[in-house]
């Protein structure tokens, strides 16, 4: 291991709370997800626990109401929107396109501020009584009738979307004006264009979600009528404006983590990845496409059926570019000499599930289907499919493909192989049988079910936790890593791209000399290393 | 033209861009060109964020609009044209004295700029300074949607001068359909009453669309005191003025805002007089 490197470059609390480096925020990222991540967790276990009985005797049905309100929110806009871009993204986009830092370091400390204070309105709220509104925060439910923390949630939403904005703003800035020399776009790794995509939608999208909840709390705070057909406003003018950001924030939430697995496929694969341009492009094709798209959640709310019809076939077309990565995914595999490590595992398991989750989005996108599964667990286990056994899976294959780079040390292969398998194993466990229910006809939000039900959600909930221990085994053993972990080397993945390039861990400035790209990403089984002048 | 001159050539090394180095210059950026480009893209994409956030606000009063036109007519009409345009001429105003401190700045007159930063500020307040004497003009006429019978107590009046009037909605109904007060008589007695109910949605939106505004000005005027007190110690010159010339994009942005604010809310349907 290097002697000085950003991690112990400096110590003491101010020189974490204060640093401007991008790869000490992307560990306060690190650890503040985390701490979401396991709240949000823990109220998804409480569901589960809830669920294992038709009768609910664990909790009343307005408890019920908060839980999974708090188990959405929290995943949604504190773990899976700033998971892969602030922790990894933060951590290589600078690195992989060669330069010292983003183009912003201050902006990028304030949106780790501002992720903590929207956080902490969040917080808040659930401490002082939680909210019932759903993480959908539908009027005229939520801006005239629910009595709880409505405005105090919506502020701490709003707070931590502007956290998002500038995590995009800084990626698109440092992307166009700060790539190394040589450095051409066709030449950027397909992570740096996936969270490129992703920060396109961050910067359009996140802004209308703010001026939505702008509006739905002045409506609430001061009776003004903006969506209460009771003041004259439009129910639905909500939900268009609700879902123009938040479905394109589920690209927010996938694009990046497409973007880790179009990094290790190749390098476990030891083969260039096929398609490079196919796969670039996919992303930007995902983003535009994402953004004309977002009425296919209210084909049920009352929208005329022309415009039904036209969402249907647009959200159809969403499946060509998400598919070319599948496909080229899999023909990079093709024939490649693969190394089944813990990273391969998690983004072969992605691969999987990302394609169930996508196909099934299919279903949901047919006007007819839709209005039979419509609300139901089936919708549950589809967006499940593809947050948790997409992004999530994702993330943690990212995290174990970047921890050698991050902290210099290895993580102990064995139990993370088991770690992977017990995750697969328990994600599938859980939301398999909720396509089943949502099939038969199980509502979702509901803290009661018919006894009919009752097989299949206690194998969900066993699912649950079998899911569970596999999310926590990795907290183990990474932090066992950091004090016995083997150090890692450069490059234990023999892997191309920048970042492999510098020592590990990196020093404060990422690189000793400014490194000039002279050849592709991905020239795996060819002399073809990145050039760095001395 | 500019990008091709900032782009490092392949052959360079990072040595040859660490020759000149400006006070200014931060660790990040190889030279002032890089830097001026990344900061003002990154003004430029953050002021396309702010485009979408006002784009939503402005897509609600659309739609709105168009369902309850009648009602948007006649709210509009009851807005002073005059203070509104003033405050268009007094924001101009400050456009022209902020693009002048940005020049002043290349050109690396000191004094100049801080004048016309000073100058862009009294502009600014004064539109804020209007913009309460409206404020509180609505409050009088009872024109604050929703707040009045909620939680101050002065009820909502679509005609206005609710001190006087009877606040009943029978009675606005009346006025509309008045050929007397520039009402139409073949409005039918219901349409009537809800277009006058329906006011309130205008006003909602009037608040909210000039309140963001405002709150866009409360936001430039302290970054134009910040600017002022550099410019004192006279940092900016022809070698760096880029912090005052993101400035001004932000105070003509917010400037141009209010260039669509002003006919969207003040000038519906003028020539008609009610409908």
């Amino acid at each position: 291991m290097p002697e000085r490197h950003f991690l112990n470059d400096n110590y003491g609390i101010r020189s974490w709370l204060l640093t401007k480096d991008h790869k000490r925020i992307a560990i306060l990222y690190l650890f503040s997800i985390t701490f979401f991540f396991l709240i949000g967790g823990f109220f998804a276990s409480l569901i589960r626990l809830h669920l294992l009985t038709p009768n609910g005797e664990l909790f009343e049905a307005d408890t019920y109401n908060k839980l999974f309100t708090m188990h959405g929110v929290n995943m949604v806009f504190f773990f899976l929107i700033p998971s892969v871009p602030a922790v990894l993204g933060n951590f290589l986009v600078p690195i992989m396109v060669g330069t010292k830092d983003l183009a912003f370091p201050k902006i990028n400390l304030l949106s780790w501020y501002l992720y903590i204070a929207g956080g902490t309105f969040s917080m808040a709220a659930m401490i002082s009584g939680g909210v019932d509104s759903g993480w959908t925060f539908y009027a005229p439910l939520s801006s005239g009738y629910l009595k709880t923390h409505v405005i105090m949630l919506a502020v701490g939403v709003i707070i931590a979307g502007f956290s998002s904005i500038f995590t995009g703003l800084n990626f698109i800035v440092t992307v166009h004006r700060m790539r190394a020399p040589g450095m051409t776009w066709g030449r950027l790794p397909l992570f740096v264009w996936s969270n490129y995509a992703a920060s396109l939608i961050m910067i359009l999208g996140t802004p209308v979600i703010a001026i939505t909840l702008i509006l739905l709390a002045l409506e609430r705070g001061f009776h003004i009528g903006i969506f209460d057909p009771k003041l004259g406003g439009d129910p639905v003018l909500f939900q268009h404006m609700f879902w123009f950001y938040s479905h394109p924030a589920v690209y927010i939430m996938i694009l990046p983590g497409m973007g880790v697995i179009s990094e290790i496929v190749p390098c476990f694969s030891r083969k260039r990845i096929f398609g490079y341009s196919f796969v670039a492009f996919s992303s930007i094709a995902i983003a535009v496409f994402g953004f004309v798209v977002w009425a296919h959640h209210m084909f049920v709310a009352g929208i005329s059926v022309y415009s039904a019809l036209v969402f249907s076939l647009l959200s159809y077309a969403v499946a060509i570019p998400s598919a070319v990565k599948v496909f080229n995914w899999t023909a990079t595999m093709y024939k490649g000499s693969i190394l089944m490590s813990t990273p391969m595992l998690y983004a072969m398991a992605f691969i999987g599930l990302f394609t169930i989750g996508g196909l099934t989005g299919l279903f949901l996108a047919a006007l007819g289907l839709d209005i039979h599964i419509h609300d139901t667990y089936f919708v549950i286990a589809h967006f499940h499919y593809v947050m948790v056994g997409g992004m999530v899976t994702a993330y943690l294959g990212g995290l174990h493909f970047w921890w050698p780079k991050i902290t210099g040390k290895m993580y102990p292969e064995a139990p993370a192989k088991l770690a992977a398998l017990i995750t697969f194993i328990g994600f599938n466990l859980t939301f398999f049988p909720q396509f089943i229910l949502g099939y038969m006809g199980m509502p979702r939000r509901y803290w009661a079910y018919p006894p009919e039900f009752q097989v299949l959600n206690v194998l969900s909930s066993a699912g649950a936790s079998v899911l569970a221990v596999g999310f926590l085994l990795p907290l183990l053993y990474f932090a066992w890593s950091l004090k016995y972990g083997e150090i890692a080397g450069d490059n234990p993945w023999q892997a191309t791209g920048l970042e492999w390039e510098t020592s590990s861990p990196p020093p404060t400035h990422n690189f000793h000399h400014i490194p000039i790209v002279t050849k592709d990403p991905y020239a795996y089984g060819e002399d073809a290393e990145v050039t760095v002048v001395h | 033209m500019r990008t091709e001159k900032m782009r490092r050539s392949p052959l360079s090394t990072s040595q040859t861009t660490t020759t000149e180095h400006h006070p200014a210059l931060a660790h990040q950026f190889d030279s002032m060109e890089q830097q001026q480009e990344a900061s003002t893209f990154g003004m430029w994409v953050f002021l396309l964020t702010e485009i979408m956030m006002f784009g939503g606000l402005f897509t609600a009063y659309l739609i709105y609009r168009l369902k309850y036109y009648p009602a948007f007519v006649a709210g509009s009409t009851s807005i002073s044209v005059s203070w509104g345009f003033a405050n268009t001429l007094v924001l101009i105003g400050s456009s022209f004295t902020m693009a002048m401190a940005v020049w002043a700045a290349q050109k690396g007159y000191r004094k100049s700029q801080v004048w016309f930063l000073i100058g862009t500020m009294v502009l600014g307040t004064a539109f804020l300074g209007v913009k309460a004497k409206e404020y509180y003009d609505k409050w009088d006429e009872c024109h604050i949607p929703g707040i009045g019978n909620q939680v101050i107590g002065k009820p909502f009046n679509a005609w206005g001068g609710c001190s006087i009037k009877d606040t009943s909605l029978g009675n606005i109904a009346e006025e509309i359909r008045d050929p007397n007060k520039h009402g139409n008589p073949n409005i039918p007695e219901v349409a009537a009453e809800q277009t006058a109910k329906r006011t309130e949605i205008f006003f909602s939106f009037y608040f909210a669309m000039t309140g963001l505004h405002a709150f866009h000005m409360v936001i430039g005027l302290g970054l134009l005191a910040w600017l002022l007190l550099r410019a004192k110690s006279g940092e900016f010159g022809p070698s760096y003025y880029t912090p005052i010339e993101l400035g001004g994009l932000y105070w003509h942005f917010v400037d141009i805002v209010w260039i669509f604010l002003f006919p969207l809310l003040y000038l519906i349907s003028r020539h008609q007089h009610g409908v």
